[in-house]
């Protein structure tokens, strides 16, 4: 059997989540995906399990387009890069492809190794990330969530901070994330409906990214 | 109404690797499918667990999970069996001889490779089974494939007549993408065929079976050489071809667009005279495999010309840019570009740490205080953070079980120094049913010397909260017979005043049940008995603060490793004695706090009370 499928993977978005086990960023990813897919994208997303999820390092990579071949992300392809955390957004932005965009979560969580005093927390990772060029847009998506009520909301806030920079439609993206709630917790529809909305206004009021102060890479 | 069984036949929907091995299963008609949990494959059987019509169900280890399944497929029903890599360290007893006898009904048995070690103890390559074993081997490359490849598992099962692997590896198991399903078959109707030459294996019987497992290599060789789950997928450039399998060979496709490829489905045994015509077709041929050089020696004894290892790293995952850059060095060419490899290592790192409230905080917490004074043979589980930070209270973890037959070994023959210290073995409650229990009754059969803490926080959590006889329930959580623990280690013949339930959030009697413990020269178990604090047994309690005008910075509660504590300022101050110390100031995140008490008589001062005195009147202080 012989078969001739597209070259490469011309076409494909590289999206590549990163937070902190426990953030929600695999629901995020799996909601993103679900969207891909009905907008009659082929797509493919990992899913990171194991010992990364007790407070640790997670990353989610989505892939989708007309065909979508290798797993990950390869080295430095990603077209955008959903930061839950600060410094997390820090240790991935290297993978963005140049020109890539950055949607980073200006909450900062310090791990149990920083309050034991064996490594620093960056005085302002924000600022590193935007020293390097990137286009970068902030969202405070902890301080949004707990302003309605749960901090649990802080991933579909994070949703909609993206919703309008995917070639996908901000609206069926909404409309997803609404009826996945409304079918696993009714009570949570409305408000993750509301939390969305709130993350996708706040990026666009965000500060327009600083001209570039170094060469890109 | 099962969400699962009524997705559309042929329809396309967003399946995991292992939610389409656990459908492939279920549409094959099997019967039984048995597993215990481990990354990346416990998927399977919890996808499994909520199809009709199927039992499936956990099994307390691997080689008894293996089995159940053998004995399943004896009396002709199809069986499914899944395990992470390791898990057939275990089960290969099994393996070995059933391999030779052969089964009746279909036998697949997935092993999951944890390549790259997100979260196990090595990297083995399971294909080595297939060689050792003589079993044939399929390898999909994602879940469209894990699907297929386990229908036809089953179908060359039954054909051949002996189990069949399904090696996956975590990009496979744990990567969602587009899979179409089909219609579950009716289970065969078969029974158990009398035939005590082939199913008892006594030495006699065993060797007439040799033969035929010889012919029956012959076969699987020609029918490796035509499958169909090997294709072709050509490409203009003809200097280079290479053949690859699972997941890297879609890297391949993506990394080399241009480069002909043979993409091998079934890889044991390996289609050595396919490759031999593939080669023909191109200048240069390379093996790209995760991870040793199995198929590439295959090749090498066959006389075939090969590039593999030599231009490819022998370990971790091969990504596209690993591909380009090994192609990039087998072509004489310097890499295009160096891209950033993964994360910026200027970042602190943030290793897992144990959650809030944690029931294994306290006794990693007591064990960092006695640890000059102990050897600590650790196991396999959440609780192997206890050798990181902050309480580096751990001297061992090799594997499952292992912590109370090491510490016996270090107990027996340790001398100088050592004879001095205590011996502790640390272990979760499903570990030691796992493979804990035969160590323990050998520690006290030859009358070792050895303090077992044996963490019970009923569930399997590293791999996310599963049942095991030890907490009453059964895969779809209803009720099932509960292992007594006490009673367990007493039957062993532990002595019972040496065996001792404590609630590890009593952090001042565990610390001096440890203490006593270890200075007696007798076995004795400790259990621990709160759950893991993300199952739903656990129940939270109000939460717990510092008075900030109380705190004298001693840094004391920091030391339980407890999430929820964290550090708002730091000072260096002179003591009296002119010495320098260093001084760091605690608060409690109230929102993750689980109230559990435990780091309260950590903190010297009493700065450790309840947010909402009212709440928590066992904790108020006078
Ligand atoms: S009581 Fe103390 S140890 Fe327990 S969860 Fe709260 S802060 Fe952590
Ligand atoms: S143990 Fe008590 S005094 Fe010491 S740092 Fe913690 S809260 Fe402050």
């Amino acid at each position: 059997m012989t078969e001739h499928p597209a070259a490469g993977s011309a076409g494909v978005t590289n999206v590549l989540l990163c937070g902190i086990g426990g953030q929600g960023v695999l629901t995020a990813a799996e909601l993103l995906a679900h969207a891909a897919v009905d907008a009659g994208h082929d797509a493919k997303k990992t899913e990171v399990a194991g010992m990364a999820q007790r407070g640790g390092v997670v990353t989610s990579n989505l892939r989708f387009g007309p065909r979508v071949l290798a797993p990950a992300i390869p080295d430095g392809e990603a077209d955008l890069l959903i930061g839950f955390e600060a410094a997390e957004a820090l240790r991935w932005v290297g993978q963005l492809r140049p020109g890539g965009r950055a949607v980073v979560n200006g909450l900062r969580v310090k791990p149990p190794v920083v309050h034991q005093g064996l490594f620093d927390y960056p005085e302002d990772p924000i600022a590193l990330i935007r020293q390097r060029g990137i286009d970068l847009r902030t969202v405070e998506a902890r301080d949004i969530a707990d302003s309605l009520g749960n901090h649990r909301l802080m991933n579909t806030v994070m949703l909609g901070a993206v919703a309008d920079l995917l070639p996908l439609s901000a609206e069926d993206l909404r409309s997803r994330v609404v009826e996945v709630f409304r079918a696993r917790k009714p009570a949570l529809a409305d408000l993750n409906g509301r939390a969305f909305d709130a993350g996708r206004a706040a990026v666009s009021r965000a500060p327009a990214p600083e001209p570039a102060t170094a060469t890109a890479n | 109404m099962n969400a699962l069984t009524e997705i559309a036949i042929g329809s396309r929907t967003l399946f995991s690797g292992n939610e389409a091995v656990a459908r492939a299963v279920w549409e094959s008609g099997a019967a039984v499918a048995t597993a215990y949990p481990g990354t990346p494959s416990t998927e399977i059987l919890e996808t499994l667990a909520r199809y009709p019509d199927i039992r499936a169900q956990w099994s307390v280890n691997e080689k008894v999970s293996l089995e159940v399944a053998i004995g399943a497929s004896l009396v002709g029903a199809r069986a499914f069996c899944a395990m992470k890599h390791v898990g057939m360290n275990v089960a290969a007893d099994a393996l070995m001889s059933q391999a030779l006898a052969g089964c009746h009904g279909g036998l697949v048995i997935a092993i999951a490779d944890d390549v790259g070690l997100s979260s196990s103890q090595n990297e083995q390559d399971s294909r080595y089974w297939g060689r050792f074993a003589h079993l044939p081997m399929l390898e999909p490359a994602d879940a469209q494939e894990a699907h297929a490849h386990t229908l036809a598992a089953f179908e060359l099962s039954e054909q051949v007549g002996c189990p069949v692997l399904l090696r996956l590896t975590t990009r496979v198991c744990h990567v969602k993408t587009l899979v179409s399903v089909g219609e579950r078959q009716a289970p065969p109707a078969r029974g158990f065929i009398r035939d005590s030459r082939r199913w008892v294996m006594l030495p006699s019987n065993a060797k007439s079976m040799l033969p035929r497992q010889d012919e029956r290599d012959a076969t699987l060789t020609a029918l490796a050489d035509e499958s169909d789950l090997t294709t072709l997928m050509d490409g203009i450039d003809r200097s280079v071809g290479i053949v690859s399998s699972g997941p890297a060979a879609l890297s391949v496709r993506e990394a080399l667009p241009d480069t002909p490829l043979l993409k091998l489905g079934f890889t044991h045994p390996v289609p050595v005279e396919r490759i031999r015509a593939f080669a023909r077709t191109v200048d240069t041929l390379l093996v790209a495999e995760e991870t040793e050089p199995l198929v590439e020696q295959a090749l090498k004894a066959a006389g075939i010309d090969v590039h593999g290892k030599d231009v490819l790293p022998r370990h971790g995952e091969l990504s596209v840019s690993v591909l380009r850059r090994g192609v990039a060095r087998l072509r004489g060419e310097e890499p295009a570009h160096a891209p950033p490899a993964g994360p910026d290592p200027s970042v602190f790192p943030r290793p897992p740490t144990m959650c809030a409230g944690c029931p294994h905080l306290s006794p990693f917490y007591c064990l960092s205080k006695l640890r000059r004074a102990a050897l600590i043979a650790g196991d396999i589980g959440c609780y192997t953070l206890g050798a990181g930070h902050p309480w580096q209270a751990m001297d061992t973890c090799t594997c499952m079980g292992a912590s109370v037959t090491m510490a016996q070994g270090l107990a027996i023959a340790r001398s100088g120094e050592d004879s001095k210290k205590s011996v502790v073995a640390v272990i979760g409650d499903s570990t030691f049913l796992h493979m804990g229990m035969q160590g323990l009754l050998d520690l006290v059969y030859n009358r070792a010397n050895v303090t077992v803490m044996l963490l019970d926080n009923r569930t399997v959590g590293m791999t996310g909260g599963q049942e095991h006889p030890g907490t009453g329930f059964d895969i779809h959580g209803e009720e099932a017979p509960r292992v007594d623990f006490v009673a367990l280690v007493k039957a062993m013949g532990v002595k019972p005043e040496r065996v001792h339930s404590v609630d590890p959030y009593e952090l001042p009697e565990l610390f001096r049940l440890i203490r006593t413990e270890t200075q007696i020269p007798e076995v004795s178990v400790i259990i621990t008995n709160q759950p893991c604090v993300l199952t739903d047994r656990h129940v939270p309690r109000p939460a717990l603060k510092v008075v900030e005008e109380d705190c004298t910075g001693c840094g004391g509660c920091i030391d339980t490793g407890c999430p929820a504590i964290q550090v708002t300022r730091r000072e260096t101050t002179t003591t009296k004695s002119g010495k320098t110390k260093e001084l760091a100031f605690a608060r409690i995140d109230s929102a993750f706090c689980t109230g559990c008490n435990a780091c309260v008589e950590t903190c010297a001062p009493n700065a450790i009370v309840p947010l909402d005195p009212a709440a928590h009147p066992r904790l108020e202080r006078v």
